[in-house]
């Protein structure tokens, strides 16, 4: 396997009118090529912002941590992504290696024009190619996910496709200028089940297809079981957990995790009662001490987990969690 | 119990109109909701599952009266009064919106952000002017409010200061103020994360035995469904394709669009990749349904018969029924 991307020490500040909130707090990982990572958590545990922020995708009022390294390994040598500034270099990483998808398809698309010309117009920004060229390469990648009359489809606008093609149109767009990372921002959420899992099959395609990296934020384990080689959760801008996916589903350590598998309804258990995590996640600016998820915790350790962040602890190969229950003076 | 029904409906169609369409000849329509016959049962949590676009939401509102019913009858009947919806007056109308209250998707959306939150779940009381004095409104609102687990002191903020979870909460009270005995519920969990969704879907159970009520819960989330309701119906196109109680139909299904359905939520255990049966295609357009059963263009079991007949729902167990001609031998 080859590294494709290391996140090092990522920490993004946000400044507001009720002051300084802490978007995403010193969080670490590391990708390689062919290897898609499942970014799991509740609304508002800062994995959109995480993800956007590989690409500089923030407002103005963002500011990064000092310490935070962010390098996405490419062949002609690994880009320092935090020091490139401006939109003119920065279009290396936007678009160019790295694409986004989005869960909204109908609000990704611009109306007005045809989804055939957006689809031109990336590839003459980011590839070597001219107009007869990109409209072929654009025909050929609608085709390639799966939408039929792919010439007829390049001059329609995305109101006059249903919401199954229209992602698959926003996947083929993203795919086209070849990408060595993919971040997916729920993709699949806005989709109806059947359709859901025709378009996590042709990712998981494409995937081999095309050996990209991805980044898959959701908030279904269940997509993140069928899909992910590997897990990252997310709390309150803090990573507690990651590890391969058998690991972290099938053994997961940390109070959050158990409860976020605990509160799914699953069939293949129709007895056992849902069990909610208790409490909501706390709003960002009243960020609690310590370990960010002591107040809804029901394991309990006392002094500890109000007054010390929780180290990550090895559960097993490959498997971390951050919680004192693993961490030297908590740990039974 | 089980000739205790609360909602008959027999034939229920919601047909609209499209504009345009030729000069001569019939004017295109969008069957949304076509020749549905349902019986919920009193006191039950009646789940309704189906893909975006089925109908599921228009029938729910056709059940009450929120939607124009082109054809057929829909019955209400809880013991007190008995109402024929096609045929109710305006006194009798007013009486129903009491009785039957809607909860929407979107938490956000549904709450006035220029009212405090007392006096949203005091509307319905002012409006259907079913209290006599402010204090008697007060009463209902903070009875009803320690139900849905908000506390006094919630009753005075505004909606803006409360999480989606707890917002939720504000919609169901504001929706069981009056009292009714028959509650739809659109997707009222859909936008919320597991963990309160969980929160939220433990309340409804608690509230509807503990008052007795009679749930239609709209959903496209097959697993939510099988945790709280106790029967269950599936929409495809407009058409009711199976019905069962929710044991019956999660474990031993008919119709292949409820076995592809079934099959197609992601399971959580990661060496369970691809055993599931795929379904081709998405769900027709309304306006130009397919001849014959609604589901041939995607069945993958589908033969010359379902392309020229529409299969009429079978009797198949105790409760349950099936609208397809091949379950027999699929089975």
């Amino acid at each position: 396997m080859t590294r494709l991307l290391d996140v090092e020490n990522l920490t993004l500040k946000f400044d507001t009118d009720e002051g300084r909130i802490t978007a995403v707090d010193d969080v670490s990982f590391t990708l390689e090529a062919g290897e898609v990572m499942g970014l799991v958590g509740e609304s508002g545990s800062g994995k959109s912002v995480t993800a956007k922020s590989i690409m500089k995708l923030n407002p103005g009022n963002a500011s990064y941590g000092d310490d935070t390294k962010i390098t996405l390994h490419l062949e002609d040598g690994p880009v320092d992504i935090m020091s490139l500034h401006g939109s003119k270099e920065l279009k290396v990483v936007r678009g160019g290696a790295i694409s986004l998808i989005f869960q909204e398809p109908m609000a990704s698309f611009a109306p007005a024009i045809t989804i055939g010309d957006q689809m031109v117009e990336q590839l003459l920004i980011h590839m070597d190619m001219n107009a007869k060229r990109a409209k072929e390469v654009s025909i050929e990648m609608l085709d390639r996910v799966g939408i039929s009359d792919p010439s007829m489809r390049f001059g329609q606008y995305a109101f006059e496709l249903s919401g199954g093609m229209r992602q698959r149109a926003m996947i083929a767009m993203a795919l086209s200028t070849k990408p060595k990372l993919l971040i997916a921002d729920e993709p699949t959420t806005a989709l109806d089940v059947t359709i859901q899992a025709q378009v996590i099959d042709l990712m998981k395609d494409l995937v081999k297809d095309f050996g990209m990296g991805i980044i898959f934020i959701t908030h279904d384990l269940g997509v993140i079981a069928q899909t992910a080689d590997k897990v990252a959760v997310m709390y309150l801008g803090r990573l507690i957990e990651q590890g391969p996916v058998r690991d972290v589903l099938r053994n997961p350590s940390h109070p959050y995790t158990k409860g976020l598998i605990a509160a799914l309804p699953r069939l293949d258990d129709l007895d056992s009662p849902l069990t909610p995590i208790p409490g909501d996640i706390p709003s960002p600016l009243e960020r609690p001490t310590g370990c960010v998820f002591h107040t809804r915790c029901s394991v309990n350790l006392g002094d500890i987990c109000t007054a010390k962040i929780p180290n990550f602890a090895k559960v097993t190969e490959g498997h971390n969690v951050a919680c004192h229950l693993f961490n030297g003076e908590g740990a039974k | 119990m089980s000739n205790d029904i609360l909602i008959k409906a027999r034939d229920l169609s919601v047909h609209y109109p499209l504009s345009g369409g030729g000069l001569f000849g019939p004017k295109p329509v969008v069957k949304a909701v076509d020749g549905i016959n349902l019986d919920i049962a009193k006191g039950s949590f009646f789940g309704l599952v189906g893909e975006s676009g089925s109908g599921k939401t228009t029938l729910g509102r056709a059940c009450m009266k929120a939607a124009p019913i082109t054809r057929g009858t829909v019955e209400y009947s809880d013991g007190e009064v008995t109402y024929e919806l096609t045929t109710i007056d305006k006194a009798q109308l007013k009486d129903y919106r009491k009785r039957s209250q809607l909860i929407f998707q979107d938490p956000y959306a549904a709450l006035s952000p220029r009212m405090t939150v007392r006096d949203i779940i005091a509307e319905p009381l002012e409006v259907m002017k079913l209290t006599s004095s402010r204090a008697e409104t007060d009463e209902r609102v903070r009875e009803i409010a320690s139900k849905c687990r908000l506390n006094l002191e919630h009753l005075r903020r505004f909606p803006h200061a409360f999480s989606g979870g707890q917002r939720q909460r504000i919609s169901i009270a504001r929706a069981l103020v009056s009292r009714p005995h028959f509650v739809v519920a659109d997707e009222s969990v859909a936008a919320l994360d597991v963990s309160i969704q969980a929160d939220v879907l433990n309340l409804l159970k608690e509230i509807q035995q503990e008052m007795g009520l009679t749930f239609l819960f709209i959903s496209h989330d097959l697993s939510v469904v099988a945790h709280v309701c106790d029967h269950v119906a599936v929409m495809y196109l407009g058409r009711l394709v199976e019905t069962a109680p929710t044991r019956e139909l999660f474990f031993a299904p008919r119709h292949p669009y409820t076995k592809a359905l079934l099959s197609a939520i992601p399971s959580l255990d990661p060496d369970d990749r691809g055993t599931a049966q795929k379904l081709e295609g998405e769900i027709p357009s309304p306006t130009n349904p397919p001849p014959g059963c609604k589901f041939q263009t995607r069945c993958p079991f589908a033969v010359d018969h379902c392309r020229k007949v529409e299969p009429k729902l079978e009797h198949s167990s105790t409760g349950h029924e099936v609208a397809c001609h091949r379950w027999k031998e699929l089975m």
